[in-house]
């Protein structure tokens, strides 16, 4: 044996990972302070804050502001780069593959369309149900529409436990472009209150923010992280193959399909609330894992705590660089995350079993 | 001991095993030989019950088809061929993952006890993928040696199933891993081994199983199985067994086929 002898005790990178918790929950609060203190109007938190602290009542504008259209916002930024980056950590587990990613590979697609029909056909349904739905109707579906799509990609692109990543792409390309051609027709059948709703919610903004939203998105982002976070030790396993992680006491098919419920139920309430967001479920865990490794005990929850970090950070540029208008964020989120996702391509060319 | 009885596999449309009866006793270590396609892999994936298969798999007395998988994974560890990893894991963490099934936390120190019982504690920080073929196979033996550390457990014995172990090492790791698996029979575990190599498997194995075609054609000790006439008949060449001069084990000599050949083929 030549190789370089390296330290008898290994480098721990769980350690490394598990401080990192720490770290970037730091992060998070500062950048949420970040995105409560900075916007188009020329409110101040710091001002609002130091007011606060000496007893002095808000002016109603501040109030309105800081508390009626940031933190719904903030909050609503949170629960939706959380979730998108942490579906991004399942699926790539899942599919034993760093490119898959809910937004290339129709999820976030089907999901739209749940969306979608929810918007154009929901004022056909009996009053009883749209008033038993109410708000969670929109969720709801798109939680269904990225359901559907995630398990016929897992179908298509998995034979005997190995996924094809080409298949897997394809497939996504495909869901899309159904997706996109139902939408459109959709669309076509769309009343005028209907498309104002559709265009605003397509074009991928945490503008419409209100508590309303929050409130309804929350709980099942909540539920879908919280079952996501049990997947650890089973998407370790499944790094391995499935035969390998039934080997080792993981239920495979159990945990398959929580990971598939759990992806549908993020990416649908993000895609409901937000539109379609692309690239922070690829970038966030890349990231992650070459900085701490990929152990998904670890990856989940650092995902979750980077995810919604980076988003509110992309929130920030995408209402101030344009200021007083705003830039969609799905564009910001756009141009940081497509080179990072292109140098993924670049770096492993030869391991990509294409 | 791990026992399968009346094993039928039907895979695609065609059998791949018929009514195969097998046996291995903990404190043993038994081979599965036979040529290639002859089912030996698929014998393994019944009895890990990684196939739908008809008949009895009674691991330790119980019935597998009815435990969950954590109750098989406290029982038995499992070798596959080849592991490929999705994500570029350390040795360390790699091996690591085969303690997730037992008290972690309590056992963490196991993981480097195990790579230096495979001889690779000093690559414990390099990336598992690029490592060559027999260094990856080193390291998987090492996490499943971690998922079934104790040989006995609880009175229980625990079993290491191995599918072509030594297949991809050189001839010093080839003795080095059948001395780790002998220990593990020794020390009171039961040990199944898919083989190529019959001469290892004489000089190893308690027991020997030998397919071809599917079926079971002899199982018994390696003196027993290992003749001339069962290995000509499953293998469909012409081999001759020999004895080494010093410790009276049997070895097979691929040279001597040529003299036979002739007779072979006029038989
Ligand atoms: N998924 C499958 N579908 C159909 N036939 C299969 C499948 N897997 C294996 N077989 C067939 O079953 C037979 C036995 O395969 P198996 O892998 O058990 O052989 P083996 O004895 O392990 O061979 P080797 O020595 O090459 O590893 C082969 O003829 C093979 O073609
Ligand atoms: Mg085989």
């Amino acid at each position: 044996m030549t190789a370089i002898s390296d330290l008898d005790t290994p480098r721990d990178r769980l350690h490394a990972a598990r401080a990192a918790h720490l770290w970037l929950a730091l992060l998070l609060v500062v950048v949420s302070l970040a995105s409560l203190a900075w916007g188009a109007s020329g409110t101040s938190l710091w001002a609002a804050l130091a007011k606060l602290a000496r007893g002095e009542p808000l002016t109603q504008l501040e109030a309105v502001i800081l508390w009626d259209i940031r933190a719904p916002r903030l909050a609503l930024g949170i629960c939706v780069g959380a979730s998108l980056a942490v579906s991004g950590a399942v699926m790539q587990g899942l599919f034993r593959n760093p490119l898959a990613d809910p937004g290339l590979v129709g999820v976030s697609a089907g999901a739209g369309l749940g969306a979608i029909i929810a918007i154009v056909l929901g004022a056909a349904l009996p009053v009883w149900l749209v008033e038993i739905t109410g708000n969670a109707l929109v969720p709801v579906a798109a939680f269904m529409g990225g359901w559907a799509s995630t398990m016929v990609l897992y179908r298509v692109a998995t034979r005997g436990g190995r996924t094809s990543v080409a298949t897997m792409l394809l497939a996504g390309i495909a869901l899309g472009a159904l997706a996109g051609a139902v939408s459109g027709v959709l669309v076509y059948i769309a009343d005028d209150s209907q498309l104002r709703d559709l265009t605003f919610w397509g074009l991928g903004s945490l503008a419409g923010a209100t508590w309303a939203k929050t409130l309804v998105a929350a709980p099942l982002i909540a539920l879908s992280l919280g079952a996501a976070m049990t997947l650890g030790d089973g998407l370790n396993g499944l790094a391995m193959g499935e035969a390998t992680a039934h080997h080792i006491g993981i239920p495979v098919q159990r945990m398959k399909n929580i990971a598939i419920l759990t992806v549908a139920g993020a990416t649908g309430a993000a895609v409901a609330v937000s539109g379609g967001i692309g690239f922070i479920g690829i970038v966030v865990p890349h990231l992650l894992r070459l900085a701490t490794g990929p152990d998904h005990r670890t990856l989940l929850i650092n995902s979750a705590l980077l995810g919604a970090s980076l988003l509110l950070v992309a929130d920030v540029i995408s209402r101030t660089i344009i200021a007083p208008a705003e830039l969609p964020i799905g564009i910001v989120t756009a141009v940081l995350g497509a080179p990072v996702f292109l140098w993924i391509l670049l770096r492993r060319r030869t391991m990509m079993e294409l | 001991m791990l026992t399968a009885r009346n094993i039928s596999v039907t895979l695609g449309h065609a059998q791949v095993l018929a009514h195969v009866d097998f046996t291995a006793r903990a404190g043993q270590l038994t081979a599965i030989v036979g040529p290639n396609g002859s089912g030996k892999t698929t014998l393994l994936r019944a009895l890990t019950g990684d196939v739908d298969y008809s008949g009895t798999v009674l691991l330790n007395g119980t019935d597998t088809q009815g435990q969950r998988p954590w109750q098989l994974a406290a029982q038995r560890a499992v070798l596959p061929q080849a592991t490929t990893m999705a994500f570029p894991f350390t040795v360390i963490e790699v091996v690591r993952i085969g303690l997730t099934n037992g008290t972690a936390a309590t056992h963490d120190s196991r993981a480097m006890q195990a790579l230096r019982r495979v001889g690779l504690a000093h690559y414990a920080n390099r990336f598992y993928q690029e490592l060559s073929g027999g260094e990856q196979q080193r390291v998987q033996l090492a996490r499943v040696l971690c998922q079934v550390w104790a040989p006995v457990e609880d009175g229980a014995p625990r079993w290491l199933l191995l599918d072509e172990p030594v297949a991809s090492l050189d001839i010093g790791h080839q003795l080095e891993v059948m001395e780790i698996a002998r220990g593990f029979a020794r020390s009171g575990g039961g040990v199944v081994a898919v083989m190529h190599d019959l001469n290892l498997t004489a000089l190893y194995a308690d027991e020997v199983a030998m397919l071809a075609g599917g079926r079971l054609l002899a199982h018994g000790t390696p003196a027993d199985v290992l003749t001339d006439a069962t290995l000509s008949d499953a293998y469909g060449c012409a081999l001759r067994v020999n004895t080494a001069p010093q410790a009276g084990h049997t070895f097979i000599l691929p040279h001597a086929a040529n003299l036979m050949t002739e007779n072979w083929s006029a038989s």
